[in-house]
């Protein structure tokens, strides 16, 4: 009697603590849609495409994710979010994952209090001038005036780059990136900073892309990743290991057109079957199923097929791989063990 | 014989709280206070929790810090590494710089459009209310960006004004240059200034500004007194001595033997590197933003005015002119001062809303006081119950004092009842 008293608190307070922490998968699947913030519009990264579907690298993340998740790759309800209301719209619940080129830094980390699930695109800032005006480098940039996203690290970068070269400039603070195209087409501004990849994609847009040159200078380090609130770790480890997924099936030559035939019977690599769901029960212990990472490879290929598809050298936008190469072949791309 | 007797006397008891009509009604309202307090103190307990849960409890610490970003519109010094406090300041001078020149203009434009809707000309009659119309049933946001966008597409950019034959000129002699980065007019500038004025330590005031404010109130002060001499003489003769020379001397003889004395001459602005250097730059943020505002409130005012004009009956009108008033001194001597008493009131409320509207600055890149502690300083701390708050408080301080303005004024012109 007396020990059915306790096992009984015990498990209510256990039901308590787990509703807690598992809240977010749990809504997740209540809801049978995932909350994915994104860019307003960055061609490649996140844009609508000529059907009105939202694509791109960004995007794919958070497919991939809906697919670990719910099985379903378009289970989303895509929020548009600018780099000033990114941070209150996860911070609020509003949305479950931010998928919006974020920088990962301490503060965002530490003092905004989210969790950043890993980088998938080491970025950096740089600047984009018109050829006509015969600037060779940032440092010449004394007294232009500089178009800049509000509410980026990228403002902050810019600020103190200037003050460390001792030049000074006019910043020109906008909400998105078409509004900045608009005034650096205009000629209202001399200079578009943001992320070099952000660049690219922007000037993949114009109409003579030839005519506009990105300096060589990067001024800061941008890794870029999705990130998730503080609180859910369990969330956390679904969203960091479906990135892991994708950046090691490149690794082990997973690729969408191959998965199925892999993943129907145990292969010569352990760390594939484990991955797979064809040894072990890793799935399980995300609180998932063992198909998991088949679902999220089938959403939009590995991490090399979606950078392909979205951003890569065959794109408008034309992105080398860089620093996003595995780590085999020179880049910074590392997926910890699948053991 | 009767006896007059007291009548019983009535001890209170409890259940008269409910029953007795003389505390019923006080009794409803306590409670319904209670419940009130009750359930604010619930709201901020429970915000107050869930941020101490979340990691973040509420602290203005943040505000010291150095802020870290610039900002290109500042009446105050100010660089990045100032703190959060000052770039809050900064941000909040120039939602007042807008919210003063757009009640201003639209005071102008709303009454000119209001008296000039009641004229008898039916073009200039129709021409106006298409434009009360047009600006008055449009989304404020919208005219914002569309004179933006008008402002950059349309003018030159500074690289037109470069070159042997350059595609765009500069206007006045060379004097002002409209670009769409905005306009540059010349500066006022002194060879021989005062130097500034510090204030709290935190801001200079140029004392040559205080100089030139004070001649000219002085002036101004001196010109009230030639018209009340003049009044008194006209009283006292009939006969109106002819005195404008004596207040515009008063007027500007001081303040020219002031400028003069400071060594007062223009700064012009001229293309160097980028962009013009020299001169006061004008953002097209600020002129959109200015303009938006102030057209969009104007049509409110115009009706406003043109309801203050038609409320005065048209006997005023009738007996003015048998008194052999002409038509715009009875405008200017019957009809608009006792107008102004239906004006007054609603015209408050516009200057709030004009206020209030400045901060959809953010739209253009204005950097007001919701761009700079509302948006990169929430954005780069995170402290967002914080910043929202105090920002709540800003708006309620100005439009609190605004209010504070009018209805003094608006005591003044109510009719003096005797």
């Amino acid at each position: 009697m007396k020990n059915s008293v306790i096992l009984g608190a015990l498990t209510a307070a256990g039901l308590i603590a787990g509703a807690a922490g598992a809240a977010t998968l749990d809504d997740v699947k209540a809801r049978g849609k995932l909350n994915c913030g994104i860019n307003t519009g960055l061609v490649g990264f996140a844009a609508p495409d000529a059907n009105g579907e939202w694509s791109g690298f960004d995007v794919a993340y958070c497919r991939a994710l809906a697919a670990a998740v719910l099985g379903d790759p378009s289970a989303i309800e895509f929020v548009s979010l600018t780099g000033k209301t990114r941070f209150t719209a996860l911070a609020s619940g509003e949305i479950d994952v931010l998928s919006r080129n974020t920088t990962w830094t301490l503060t965002r980390d530490v003092d905004l209090k989210f969790t950043f699930l890993g980088v998938n695109y080491y970025d950096g800032q740089g600047f984009m001038i018109p050829k006509g005006l015969g600037v060779g480098s940032a440092k010449e940039l004394d007294g232009a005036t500089v178009c800049i996203q509000t509410g980026t690290t990228t403002e902050l970068n810019l600020a103190d780059f200037f003050r460390v070269n001792n030049i000074s400039y006019e910043p020109v603070p906008i909400e998105t990136n078409a509004e900045a195209q608009q005034q650096f087409l205009a000629g209202a501004c001399d200079v578009y900073t943001t992320d070099a990849s952000g660049l690219a994609a922007t000037r993949a847009t114009f109409e003579n892309p030839a005519d506009y040159v990105i300096l060589p200078e990067i001024i800061s380090k941008e890794p870029l990743g999705p990130l998730v609130r503080h609180g859910d770790d369990e969330w956390a480890d679904i969203g960091r290991w479906t990135l892991n997924t994708l950046i090691a099936a490149e690794e082990y030559g997973v690729t969408s057109a191959n998965v199925d035939e892999m993943a129907a019977k145990p292969t010569s690599n352990p760390e594939v079957n484990r991955m797979l769901g064809t040894e072990g029960n890793l799935g399980e212990m995300l609180g998932l199923d063992g198909q998991w990472a088949l679902r999220a490879l089938k959403a939009g290929g590995n991490y090399g097929e979606i950078f392909e598809k979205h951003i890569g050298e065959n794109t408008p936008i034309g992105l080398a791989r860089g620093l996003n190469a595995q780590w085999t072949e020179g880049g910074l791309m590392y997926a910890p063990p699948f053991r | 014989m009767t006896a007059l007797t007291d009548p019983p006397k009535e001890s209170f008891r409890l259940s008269m709280l409910i029953y007795d009509t003389r505390y019923r009604s006080l009794t409803i309202q306590v409670v319904a206070l209670f419940v009130f307090m009750l359930m604010a103190a619930w709201l901020i307990n429970n915000t107050a929790q869930n941020l101490a849960e979340l990691g973040k409890p509420i602290d203005f610490g943040f505000f010291t810090e150095p802020a870290g970003y610039d900002i290109n519109q500042r009446l105050i010094d100010y660089d990045n590494q100032d703190s959060h406090l000052r770039a809050s300041f900064v941000g909040l001078l120039n939602t007042l710089l807008v919210a003063f020149l757009g009640c201003l203009l639209a005071t102008i434009v709303g009454v000119l459009v209001g008296v000039l809707r009641l004229s008898k000309n039916w073009l200039v009659a129709r021409i106006m209310t298409v434009y009360v119309e047009m600006f008055r049933n449009v989304p404020v946001l919208l005219w914002i960006v569309f004179f933006m966008a008008i402002l950059i597409e349309n003018l030159p950019s500074p690289s037109d004004y470069r070159g042997d034959n350059p595609d765009a000129s500069m206007y006045l002699w060379d004097s002002v240059a409209l670009t769409n980065r905005g306009f540059y007019i010349p500066e006022p500038l002194f060879s021989r200034s005062l130097g500034d004025l510090p204030v709290f330590g935190a801001f200079n005031i140029s004392i040559d500004l205080l100089a030139l404010v004070a001649v000219l109130a002085a002036g101004i002060w001196g010109a009230g007194r030639i018209k009340h001499r003049a009044d008194r003489i006209q009283e006292e003769t009939g006969e109106r001595p002819t005195t404008w020379y004596q207040s515009l001397a008063v007027v500007v003889l001081p303040v020219a033997a002031v400028l003069v004395f400071l060594g007062f001459h223009l700064g012009y602005p001229a293309l160097k590197g980028f962009n013009f250097q020299g001169g006061v730059h004008m953002r097209n943020s600020l002129i959109a933003l200015w303009l938006a505002l102030s057209f969009y409130t104007a049509a409110f005012i115009a009706e406003i005015v043109r309801a203050g004009i038609l409320a005065i009956s048209k006997g005023q009108t009738e007996a003015a002119s048998a008194l052999g008033l002409r038509s715009n001194r009875i405008m200017s001597l019957v009809i608009l001062p006792q107008a102004l008493r239906v004006i007054i009131p609603p015209l408050i409320s516009q200057y709030l809303n004009l206020t209030k509207n400045s901060s959809l600055a953010i739209a253009v890149g204005y950097m007001d006081i919701t761009g700079t502690l509302g948006g990169i300083t929430m954005n780069q701390t995170g402290r967002e119950l914080e910043c929202v708050l105090l920002l709540m408080l800003v708006y309620l301080t100005i439009s609190l004092c605004i209010s504070l303005v009018m209805n003094w004024y608006n005591t003044r012109v109510k009719l003096v009842e005797r």
